[in-house]
């Protein structure tokens, strides 16, 4: 017996016991389960009303914004969609090679390709424009705000919580803000695609000028640098590789979202494409068409990311050589140019020389569903009836001789009671304490069921788990967080986007983190894994979407996988970057010393890969997120349904405050997971980059 | 120049300086000037009201062409010290007067002045452009001076062939070793041709054979330029090897300062004691070190100069018991220095407990 007594031990106690009280006592007092309707506070209507009131007010001042932005948008796809498709093709190849070299190149010209004879050359080019004038001005804005926070203490705090905002609500959210301010088009596009992808920029620009070693500011300084020579020519320079890194995140995160905002229409671009055929429910076009958008998104990264990593590589080289690429570009596009005037087919790909291997892939798909539709039914009733139903509604909603096969027993309650306390006692005292009353807790949980849970009961455990990761503050925050909740009366939405997202983070986190030690100790299984992995997270979410829809059907299954597929990603990745960047002294000094290989990975490897798999853990929330938003249009029921409602109903304060709902959770999981792992790593002497 | 001092002029003057972190670092010095009467009683009051003393009451001249050594172990503030004196640190009080002038009391502008034309600075490790290849690297501060490009490549070039980097113009830093990168580091602190020289644990991050090079080179360029030079470092060995004179640092003050061979003769306290004893001593002592003073003849014994190293007369006073006269630099003998006084001297600088020896009748 092992276990110590202390206030940790009773603090968890009491929360368990107060648990227990407020479960048995919801049946009695009905406020405990639903959170009375009448003192719901209504700030959606407020918002709605402030809305009204900033339109009918300052409305002309958005409008004449979105007047001026018009222009350069027109301009530029005025441009694209003139130019000979062999022209643009051409000259992307050549960014390719500059950028990345033969490979990139290849696989430019094979995209090209592909848009070209699939015939989604116009749409891709659409979209396109809207990339391409978002990308500088969101760097533009990312920069100032980036390098305004380096500067001042005070505006930092201020940014930075203000990056979280636009990367955490959900874009659904405010893409009707947009709408109502700035009017219907391609600049709503363009805006919300600002919004959501200056915030990387400042960040890198933030952390780049932060990490500019001391001895080159002050060689700097000594060399006898004013500020603004310190500023553009030893800061600036030393930090080019992380602002490159920015202008890539920028670049993905402008692509994602102007796909996503194609939901609201008239834009006639790629992601519009994509969703007006998943709501066709034509399978193999919305495929074709997402993989449209899956090359442009790895072209695109790739392209960028070679940018940042060739400017670390610093090599002597002429300034000859960029002036041959250029007029390589130049002389190869005028050739192209020339040609097509000649050659109908390089300006304009006749559309009966289109490929259409649509029909194909549907017919090939129904034969699949037809034939296996034995196999998808059972996988798909299995989940729900063992693992979704129980975690939503608990165990004592969701057993029944209809799903389980037999009814819930008093002593079926008792048995289960008495095997989880005794596990969880058992790890309590031959572990640790903590994942103890964690066990227990959990057993609860999938008793009783999240959505039946108390809501007061769930607002102290997730307070007091944050009071132990994060101390005061975030306790703090995070229960006027829960309040926010509680008192908007988004609470039981709230916590269906927790199970559905929690039961996808847990499952990612499970199988990501077994792939990721797989990975980490065979080299096959990495190579194999890292192009899966790369291309999953470069695709713009709708994608990952489609084949599940195919496969399934909507439905919050449907979600769930989509959510896994999306969010298992970043477990993967950093389980095995923990585990493969272990400090090799205390490897070999485990080995030395006898370990087998079984005990060297449970009691040397993972205890110290810890806090990089908590940081991973962290990310597989946030894309658990990201996901479960866009995994709305599959049909879920949590907050993000409403957001999407909001957005379809033109309900601006309801949709916000759905979205700030999410953010919230987004926030305070964020937040806590970070605060665990830099615990972890400060106990542990670790340095993590 | 006002300040002198035995005839040779002061360059560099450092004058009760102090460099307090914490949020009232201020309210310990209210009348200016760090010059307190009860010294340690000053710092425990400053670090009982939580504040951390990287330097107290810190003192020294350098003076004109000589190399200062200030020697300490890390956490002695022998880095805040010397970036006190190029003010990359703000001193808290004290004063840092240059040619003459209080450093502290010039403005942003007049400080960029200086730096570009009086001071060079070289970093532990490196501080290189890594944007930069070597020329411009080395021509970056003359660059900031706004000199066009055909001027300062020259400029650069002559400073290149100092420090013998020819040929490797066109490499990035990363491309060059560690020891090629600090070339390239006291290239670019030399372009500007600074009066002083400040060099941070030039040769820290070094190979042991590579800083034994570094030593040398930097030892011949300065027979060259003849610089008033302050150099810190955390070897002992390398502050003797370079040192005309030298300070020791612990706790952010000044312990001792003097020549090398002072150290070694004269150490204050234990603490200096105890780098002094690993010192090969016959490697540090002069003649004049030994030499005992005589009335009796001369004739038939050898002369050297004061300055001979011990270690370099072991062989000849071996074969010649009277041993040798030791002559000042105006001819005039200061002593004879024989076999035992050798002995004694080294006996008193050993470290070893006396062996037992039977004394037997």
């Amino acid at each position: 017996m092992k276990l110590k007594v202390d206030r940790g031990f009773f603090s968890w106690l009491f929360i368990i016991l107060s648990t227990l009280v407020l479960i048995f006592l919801q049946d009695h007092l009905k406020w405990l389960s639903t959170y009375p309707k009448e003192l719901i506070i209504p700030f959606d209507h407020w918002l709605n009303l402030g809305m009204g009131f900033l339109i009918t007010y300052f409305g002309w001042f958005f409008m004449g914004v979105s007047w001026l932005l018009e222009w350069p948008i027109d301009g530029v796809r005025f441009v694209l969609q003139s130019l000979p498709w062999s022209v643009v093709s051409f000259l992307i190849c050549v960014f390719a090679f500059i950028a990345a070299g033969w490979r990139l190149t290849v696989f430019a010209l094979i995209s090209c390709m592909y848009m070209v004879f699939i015939g989604y050359w116009s749409e891709s080019m659409n979209t396109l424009s809207l990339v391409a004038i978002s990308v500088p001005l969101a760097v533009l804005i990312g920069f100032g705000f980036g390098v305004w926070a380096f500067h001042s203490q005070a505006a930092k705090r201020i940014i930075i919580p203000m990056l979280d905002i636009f990367q955490t609500v959900p874009a659904f959210a405010y893409l009707l803000l947009i709408l109502m301010l700035f009017g219907f088009g391609t600049v709503v596009g363009l805006i919300a695609s600002i919004l959501y992808s200056f915030p990387p920029m400042a960040r890198n620009v933030l952390v780049g000028l932060g990490r500019v070693p001391a001895e080159v500011i002050e060689s700097g300084l000594m060399s006898g640098a004013t500020n603004r020579q310190l500023f553009w020519q030893v800061r600036i320079p030393s930090t080019k590789r992380q602002l490159l890194l920015g202008v890539n995140q920028t670049t993905m995160a402008s692509l994602s979202m102007v796909i996503i905002a194609s939901i609201i229409g008239g834009t006639a671009d790629i992601g519009w494409e994509v969703l007006s055929q998943i709501r066709k429910a034509q399978f193999g076009e919305s495929l074709l068409a997402g993989l449209v958008i899956a090359l442009m998104a790895i072209l695109i990264d790739r392209a960028t990311y070679g940018f940042a990593k060739n400017s670390s590589t610093y090599q002597p080289r002429s300034s000859m050589a960029s002036w041959r690429y250029s007029l390589i570009a130049i002389a190869g596009a005028a050739i192209f140019f020339l040609l097509s005037r000649f050659i109908p087919a390089l300006d304009m790909w006749p559309r009966e020389l289109e490929i259409n291997p649509a029909r194909g892939m549907n017919e090939g798909l129904e034969y699949i569903i037809i034939n296996y539709r034995a196999a998808i039914e059972t996988i798909k009733t299995m989940a729900f009836f063992f693992i979704m139903l129980p975690a939503k509604i608990g165990l004592q909603g969701s057993v029944s001789p209809f799903t389980w096969g037999f009814e819930l027993q008093t002593w079926h309650s008792f048995s289960y009671a008495i095997v989880l306390t005794g596990v969880s006692i058992w790890c309590g005292t031959r572990f640790n304490m903590q994942l103890g009353f964690m066990i227990l807790l959990f057993a609860i949980f999938f008793f009783i069921g999240l959505t039946k849970m108390p809501w007061p009961a769930i607002m102290i455990i997730y307070t007091y788990i944050a009071w132990r990761l994060g101390g005061l503050t975030l306790a703090i925050g995070t229960f006027f967080g829960l309040c926010f909740l509680v008192v908007s009366g988004i609470w039981p939405e709230a916590m269906l986007s927790l199970y559905l997202c929690g039961i996808a983070v847990i499952l990612s986190f499970l199988f990501g983190s077994g792939l990721g030690i797989w990975a980490a100790h065979n080299s096959t299984v990495s190579a194999i894994l890292r192009p899966i992995n790369d291309t999953l997270q470069t695709m713009p979410l709708f994608v990952i979407l489609i084949p599940f829809v195919m496969i399934f059907k909507i439905g919050e299954f449907t979600a769930l996988l989509a959510i896994i597929a999306y969010a298992i990603v970043p477990a993967i990745r950093y389980t095995e970057h923990g585990l493969r960047n272990l400090p090799e002294g205390v490897i070999e000094a485990a080995k030395m010393m006898g370990c087998s290989k079984q005990q060297l990975l449970w009691t040397v490897k993972i205890p110290l890969a810890l806090p990089v798999m908590m940081l991973g853990l962290n990310q597989t929330i946030m894309y658990g997120i990201a996901m479960l938003v866009i995994a709305a249009l599959v049909g879920t029921n949590g907050l993000e349904q409403i957001v999407y409602i909001g957005l379809s109903d033109g309900n601006f304060g309801l949709g916000l405050i759905a979205g700030i709902g999410l953010a919230i959770i987004a926030m305070t999981a964020d937040r806590m997971t970070q605060a665990w792992s830099y615990k972890r790593q400060k106990d542990l002497d670790l340095q993590i980059d | 120049m006002g300040n002198h001092d035995g005839g040779r002029d002061v360059k560099l003057s450092c004058r009760n300086v102090w460099k307090i972190y914490g949020d009232n670092s201020d309210s310990f010095f209210m009348d200016q000037g760090g010059k307190v009467d009860d010294l340690q009683g000053h710092v425990n009051k400053i670090l009982q009201s939580d504040h951390i003393v990287a330097n107290a009451d810190v003192s020294f001249d350098v003076y004109a062409g000589e190399i200062f050594v200030i020697m300490g172990l890390s956490g002695s503030g022998k880095s805040t010290i010397v970036r006190c004196l190029s003010r990359l640190v703000e001193p808290t009080a004290g004063d840092i007067i240059l040619d003459g002038e209080n450093l502290l009391e010039k403005s942003a502008d007049e400080l960029i002045e200086i730096r570009r034309h009086k001071m060079g600075m070289v970093f532990q490790s490196f501080g290189l452009m890594p944007h930069l290849n070597v020329i411009d690297n080395i021509a970056f501060p003359l660059k900031l001076q706004g000199i066009e490009k055909v001027e300062r490549y020259s400029q650069a070039e002559r400073v290149i062939e100092l420090v013998g980097l020819q040929g490797r113009e066109s490499n990035f830093p990363n491309e060059l070793s560690g020891g090629q990168q600090q070339r390239v580091g006291i290239a670019r602190s030399l372009a500007v041709e600074p009066d002083i020289w400040l060099l941070d644990e030039p040769f820290s991050a070094l190979d042991p054979l590579i800083r034994k090079k570094m030593q040398d080179e930097f030892l011949r360029i300065q027979s060259k330029l003849q610089k008033s030079i302050v150099f810190i470092t955390h070897d002992f060995q390398e502050a003797l090897r370079l040192a005309d004179r030298m300070a020791i640092m612990r706790d952010g003050m000044i312990v001792q300062i003097g020549r090398p061979v002072d150290l070694i003769l004269n150490p204050v306290d234990d603490y200096v004691k105890e780098f002094t004893t690993d010192v090969p001593w016959e490697s540090v002592l002069c003649a004049s070190d030994v030499c005992q003073e005589t009335s009796g003849s001369l004739k038939g014994l050898g002369r050297v100069s004061a300055d001979t190293q011990i270690d370099s007369l072991l062989g000849y006073l071996a074969k010649n018991k009277n041993g040798v006269a030791v002559e000042a630099e105006d001819g005039s003998v200061l002593g004879i220095a024989t076999a035992t006084g050798v002995l004694k001297a080294l006996a008193n600088g050993s470290s070893v407990p006396p062996a037992k020896v039977k004394v037997t009748k």
